[in-house]
């Protein structure tokens, strides 16, 4: 099993009201597990994700996740 | 159709011109910058009197386009001797479009300084033409434009539009913007970048007080094309999840970005030390909308800065008693007031926000000069308090507010600073170059110094729009050509940046843009001209910057971030001088 931590960001927090500003939740999966499975694992549904950074990496939903790994999710936002 | 109003400082008259047929196609930017390049001499001083402030809104500006109060402010700017395009919303771009005054041009400069006037300008219904009348301004001078805008209205009636300049401007700060109000009456919307507050206040107009009433709506050379361009454009504004109802905009404002920059570790801090803060989450669009949640008891949604926008990015931000502190708090704002400067309480940058407003700074400029003072020792790194009186040093013009008021490069030349985030003497916004190739890019060879809002290529970078290249990757000579040129084009449009969020994933959007435009002009363009009309407006920039002294030398970063490794991701800023130069080529 690895621990990631993750972070989620704008509409997502929505799913997780309890989650403080910037608080990371540590999550428990199979070593071995991909983005994807972290994505479904948090219950988040697919066209709701759609930028994941890893180590402040952008990372793909098939690229595998390692312990310890910090973990940002966010929903389509913009800015200026 | 419509005319060029020129406001003659110098013996305040005002005339009005016919377009000239060369100026028929042009809105906007592609506007200003025209006649800035035609008028203007490049060597000319940007505050005597032989500088101009141009101010043109969109091509589409005043009709039924959805998100398009737009309006430029054009001329040399005092920050970076060279051409300068400012761009505000709020409510006032309409209302030059609807009065026909597809360009008004302030010009020459009153003997007596020290002395400032108002332009009231009203619809003579007789004559189907705007009429210019020059009041004394002295009774508005020195003052918090918060308490002045309301007088203002007060006198001149709710339904006229303002835009002007604070004590800055009168200061002839070279970070100095332009203000105009917005849906509130609020003096929070910004011709922000590049001192052009200097300009207008070294003419002595204070003010310009438009009032439509009586004016005919803006006519169109083919609606039928333009009812086509206006609903494909709209339709992909509400469907694309960032601009649609309760997208990411709306939701969330452009503050939203805080979090995504300091995930991909490139949210400059403490002045472009450090590409992560560890204070983000609490001064992030998230802490806005749930602090908001938590003090009023309610959910709030952000709304329009101006008539007719469908995206509805603008938040307000309340104290603890329920209290407006400050509307609004934009992403640029927080991180410069906020991360760059360490400060990570949110009330204090709302604060310090409210205090750019009053005084009539951009927000950008001001808080990556606070960050200087502070490398430079007169306040340490996230004293807010401290940064507050600095802030007030500059609005009353001490000694050292004026050394502030010059702007960051100055600022850090007085104060001994080596870690001057600038090009062309105007300051980096809120992204880090080291850490993202392209906008790094952008920076260096932008017309207008350090600027992100003249091709945003933020979007494929890190957002995922428009397809999603790796911010680290150095071989984007195209990809930043690219995108000036199709924002130089939208500039010229009045159609706010944010549409290109939708307009750049959903083609028929962008079709819909051309269409508006073809339907407000007669012109037959097609997407094939966007790139061409973006180019041609930045080829007169160029060479107006060119005739005014600058280099291809002035295309490239501050020297530091060469050598300074940035944390997290370590990475120094190693884009070959050759791949800069070929994004405009010769």
């Amino acid at each position: 099993m690895i621990t990631v931590h993750a972070k989620l960001f704008a509409t997502l927090r929505r799913r997780y009201p309890e989650l403080g500003l910037g608080e990371a939740m540590p999550v428990s999966l199979p070593a071995g597990s991909t983005v994807g499975d972290l994505v479904r694992q948090l219950d988040l549904p697919e066209e709701e994700v759609k930028l994941v950074f890893v180590n402040g990496l952008v990372r793909t939903t098939d690229d595998r996740l390692s312990d310890g790994d910090e973990v940002g999710i966010f929903p389509p936002v913009g800015g200026g | 159709m419509g005319k060029i109003l020129r406001l003659n400082m110098s013996d305040r008259t005002a005339k009005l011109e016919d377009v000239p047929e060369k100026y028929a196609h042009l809105g906007g930017r592609g506007l200003t910058s025209s006649i800035v390049h035609d008028e203007v001499d490049p060597l000319a001083h940007a505050l005597g009197p032989n500088n101009k402030l141009v101010f043109a809104p969109g091509i589409v500006t005043g009709t039924a386009a959805p998100t398009s109060s737009r309006l430029s402010v054009g001329g040399k700017s005092p920050l970076t001797g060279g051409i300068k395009e400012a761009n505000t919303g709020g409510r006032v771009p309409p209302t030059l479009a609807v009065m026909g005054i597809r360009a008004l041009v302030v010009e020459g400069q009153p003997e007596e300084k020290g002395k400032y006037w108002m332009a009231h300008i009203t619809w003579d219904s007789d004559k189907g033409e705007p009429k210019v009348e020059f009041l004394p301004a002295d009774e508005y001078t020195g003052r918090d434009l918060y308490e002045v805008f309301p007088e203002l209205f007060d006198r001149f009636g709710d339904k006229v539009n303002v835009m002007g300049i604070g004590v800055a401007g009168e200061y002839l700060y070279s970070n100095s913007g332009v203000v105009a109000e917005d849906m509130e009456r609020r003096p929070s919307r910004y011709a922000g970048r590049g001192g052009l507050g200097a300009v207008m206040g070294s003419k002595g107009l204070k003010f310009m007080i438009f009032d439509r009433t009586g004016a005919p709506a803006v006519k169109l050379a083919d609606s039928e094309q333009f009812q086509t361009g206006r609903k494909k454009l709209l339709d992909a504004l509400m469907e694309h999840d960032i601009t649609k109802p309760k997208g990411g905009l709306n939701s969330y404002g452009t503050a939203v970005l805080v979090n995504i920059v300091n995930e991909a570790g490139a949210l400059p801090t403490r002045n472009f030390r450090e590409g992560r803060f560890e204070g983000a989450a609490e001064i992030a669009g998230e802490a806005i909308f749930e602090g908001n949640k938590t003090r009023l008891a309610k959910e709030l949604y952000n709304h329009a800065c101006s008539p007719g926008c469908v995206i509805q990015c603008s938040n307000t931000w309340y104290n603890e008693e329920g209290e407006e502190i400050v509307s609004c708090i934009e992403y640029e704002s927080t991180w410069a007031l906020g991360a760059n400067c360490g400060i990570d309480d949110l009330d204090t940058v709302g604060k310090l926000i409210r205090l750019c407003n009053a005084y009539g700074l951009d927000t950008i400029e001001a808080g990556t000069t606070i960050a200087v003072a502070m490398e430079g020792g007169l306040a340490e790194f996230g004293d807010g308090q401290k940064a507050i009186e600095l802030m007030h040093e500059i609005g009353k013009g001490t000694p050292v507010g004026r050394i502030l008021g010059a702007g960051t490069a100055e600022a850090a030349k007085v104060l001994g600073v080596v870690r001057a985030p600038v090009v062309k003497g105007q300051s980096m916004p809120a992204y880090e170059p080291r850490a993202i190739k392209g906008i790094g890019m952008t920076y260096a060879i932008s017309t207008m110094g350090a600027d992100h809002t003249s091709g945003y290529t933020i979007a494929p970078e890190i957002l995922g729009v428009a397809g999603k290249v790796d911010q680290f990757d150095r071989d984007k000579a195209e990809l930043v050509r690219n995108f000036q040129y199709a924002t130089a084009f939208i500039d010229s449009t009045g159609h706010c940046l944010f549409i290109a969020f939708a307009i750049l994933d959903i083609a028929s959007g962008f079709e819909g843009v051309v269409e508006e435009c073809n339907g407000v002009l007669g012109t037959s363009w097609t997407m094939d001209d966007v790139a061409r009309i973006g180019k041609e407006v930045i080829q007169k920039e160029l060479e107006f910057n060119h005739a005014a002294g600058l280099t291809t030398a002035d295309d490239r970063l501050p020297e530091f971030m060469e050598y300074e490794p940035l944390p997290p991701h370590d990475v120094v800023w190693d884009v070959p001088e050759e791949t800069l130069d070929a994004v405009f080529g010769d």
